[in-house]
């Protein structure tokens, strides 16, 4: 038999086909998710294409509303609610505008789980890999063929392996690690790979700290990573979904075919900052040449919208308040985090600091509510991208939750010691 | 019947020194300002929209046109609008020298042609092709003609599943 990586033992559970990287082969999908950009056009495909046909598996296919919610406009709430009749005509699950970013949604519910393989219309499903999980971000052609046959067709990638190394001596976050390794892959080392991270660093990182990192594969260019789990992994993912037992991790066989091994020392690590346009311009913080003033200070996205990023925060915030004339939005990236947020007390808190608190959605990525800059504002931002006019007509600059709380409290981007 | 030779003039989607734009990403094709468009019809106009200097581009382009961009071409969202958009406006082919990966999903399931070209800065450093010429490619053998100057380059052919779904027109005819 032959040495398998990760994605391909993944793959080979779900396919009668050889598995060899380039080939192309038949999967089958064990969840399939829409959400409400594309959702409406998945319903369309699917009644234009396979009207009065059923569904594959009505308990294997749903919709997440979390891009614009409540819905902003018309055009939105129309959208949603045509996949809400489609929904109730076929008997499927709706997680509504209350519920938050899908992705998030799926792990938490145990939805997605080790080994399987869910796709849905998210360019950063990938990031259901935090939990083994292999995410596929497709369009909604994809996505109704896949309601209908419950399967879809891949091209396996390569498998690059990354060793991190090096023992860092100074503090860093998650989203510093992610923007290091953004910085030395860009986006053509990995580009439409498999990655499969090593090394004590990264497998250190908790869920909310896998989910940074895995979540800007999808940056790097790349399909998906895999970080090998740990004892307090199990015990995370145990916690956050409630579910019996849990199944195995998928682990690469030794000797497995890699198409090249990429080492990347992290030992200098300090607080990172992707400059715009592109999330892999990215530079030490210490480096930067001259003071960047802040108006808006941006924190969540499906990459830093735990409870544990806001909590990081909520650290820095509390008993403080932001700089005068900047603006904080803060968006938890699910129901659950929002309860946490409340339970814990930081919404009083943050709150008295001068933030915006949303209910949980995707907030500005897509032009949601929260989180838009108007023409020569500057923002700091958690999230993923940093493209022109992806979060308003300002420049946008991507870094921790940590570095975001030091800048909209100075009014210039900083970190705790620059 | 469908095409598999396609004879037009092209577009090379270039920043202001010449060289092919790399990591062009669905935002600057078809901003999320439009999302909620779902009538194919209604996108062409849109085509382009955030990139720097192609923004006139829905003027510029004719029924027929081929496109040829840089590495990375489609990067960022899964929007379909973004192939769509194309289709709209009527080109019929784009070439890259790398596609992002739902991009190239996305394109090749609704059945509109892309392809590959691994030396496409090479044929661009050398001026093989040059913007608005007339070029000849076959999509099969994989095979680009520039018709003004005769030359002759290699694209990496369609693929199996690539040539199944665009002779059946879309993914949901399999």
């Amino acid at each position: 038999m032959s040495k398998r990586t990760i994605i391909e033992k993944i793959f080979y559970n779900h396919s009668k086909e050889e598995i060899e990287p380039g080939g192309i082969i038949w999967i089958n999908l064990d969840l399939v998710t829409a959400r409400d950009f594309a959702g409406p056009n998945v319903v369309k495909n699917f009644n234009n294409y396979y009207k009065q046909k059923d569904l594959f598996n009505r308990s294997k296919t749903l919709f997440t509303f979390d891009l614009t919610v409540p819905p902003k406009t018309i055009q939105y709430a129309n959208n949603q609610q045509i996949c809400r009749e489609f929904a109730r005509e076929k008997g499927i699950k709706v997680f509504d505008i209350d519920q938050g970013i899908g992705t998030h949604t799926l792990i938490e519910k145990g939805l997605a789980h080790p080994g399987a393989i869910v796709v849905g219309t998210d360019s950063h499903m990938n990031i259901l890999s935090a939990v083994n999980c292999f995410g596929q971000g497709m369009g909604d052609i994809d996505i109704a063929f896949g309601f209908r046959y419950g399967k879809t067709w891949f091209e396996v990638p390569e498998t690059v392996k990354v060793l991190i190394k090096g023992n860092p001596k100074k503090y860093f976050s998650a989203k510093d690690l992610t923007l290091k390794i953004l910085g030395v892959l860009k986006t053509d080392r990995a580009l439409g790979k498999a990655i499969e991270f090593y090394g004590k660093t990264i497998e250190d990182l908790d869920i909310s700290g896998r989910i940074t990192l895995l979540s800007m594969i999808t940056e790097m260019g790349g399909i998906v990573g895999f970080i090998p789990f740990t004892e307090n992994t199990i015990m995370e993912i145990k916690k956050l979904n409630g579910l019996d037992g849990l199944p195995e991790e998928i682990r690469a066989d030794e000797n497995a075919n890699y198409s090249e091994i990429i080492e990347i020392d992290v030992s200098d690590i300090e607080p990172m900052i992707s400059m715009p346009p592109y999330p892999h311009n990215v530079k030490k913080i210490s480096e930067l040449e001259k003071r960047i003033k802040v108006d808006f200070g941006f924190i969540g996205s499906c990459t830093n919208g735990r409870i544990e990023d806001i909590e990081k925060v909520w650290e820095i915030l509390r008993g403080k308040h932001i700089a005068d004339g900047v603006r904080l939005a803060i968006v938890p990236s699910t129901k659950m985090v929002y309860r946490q947020v409340l339970e814990r007390g930081m919404l009083n808190d943050l709150f008295n600091a001068g933030a915006i608190i949303s209910n949980p959605g995707c907030g500005g990525c897509a032009q949601g509510h929260i989180g838009m800059t108007g023409k020569n504002e500057v923002m700091i931002s958690t999230g993923n991208r940093n493209f022109p006019g992806k979060q308003g007509d300002g420049l946008n600059y991507l870094s921790s939750p940590e570095v975001v709380a030091y800048s909209v409290l100075n009014g210039f981007i900083s970190s705790k010691e620059h | 019947m469908n095409e598999y030779i396609f004879k037009s003039r092209v577009w090379l989607i270039t920043d202001d020194n010449g060289n092919l734009i790399p990591d062009v990403d669905t935002d600057q094709i078809f901003h999320n300002a439009h999302l909620y468009i779902t009538d194919i019809n209604e996108m062409w106009k849109y085509t382009f929209g955030n990139l720097e200097g192609w923004k006139d581009f829905p003027k510029k382009a004719e029924n027929g046109d081929i496109i040829i961009a840089g590495k990375n071409f489609g990067s960022g969202s899964s929007r379909q609008q973004a192939v769509d958009c194309f289709k709209a406006l009527g080109i019929k082919l784009i070439i890259a020298e790398s596609f992002g990966a739902i991009y190239k999903r996305n394109a090749i399931n609704s059945g509109f042609p892309i392809m590959i070209s691994q030396n496409i800065n090479d044929i661009m450093s050398q001026k093989k092709i040059l913007n608005l010429q007339n070029i000849s490619v076959d999509i099969l053998k994989g095979e680009l003609i520039n018709l003004d100057t005769e030359e002759k380059i290699n694209l990496t052919p369609f693929s199996k599943v690539q040539k199944d779904i665009y002779d059946k027109g879309i993914l949901l005819n399999m």
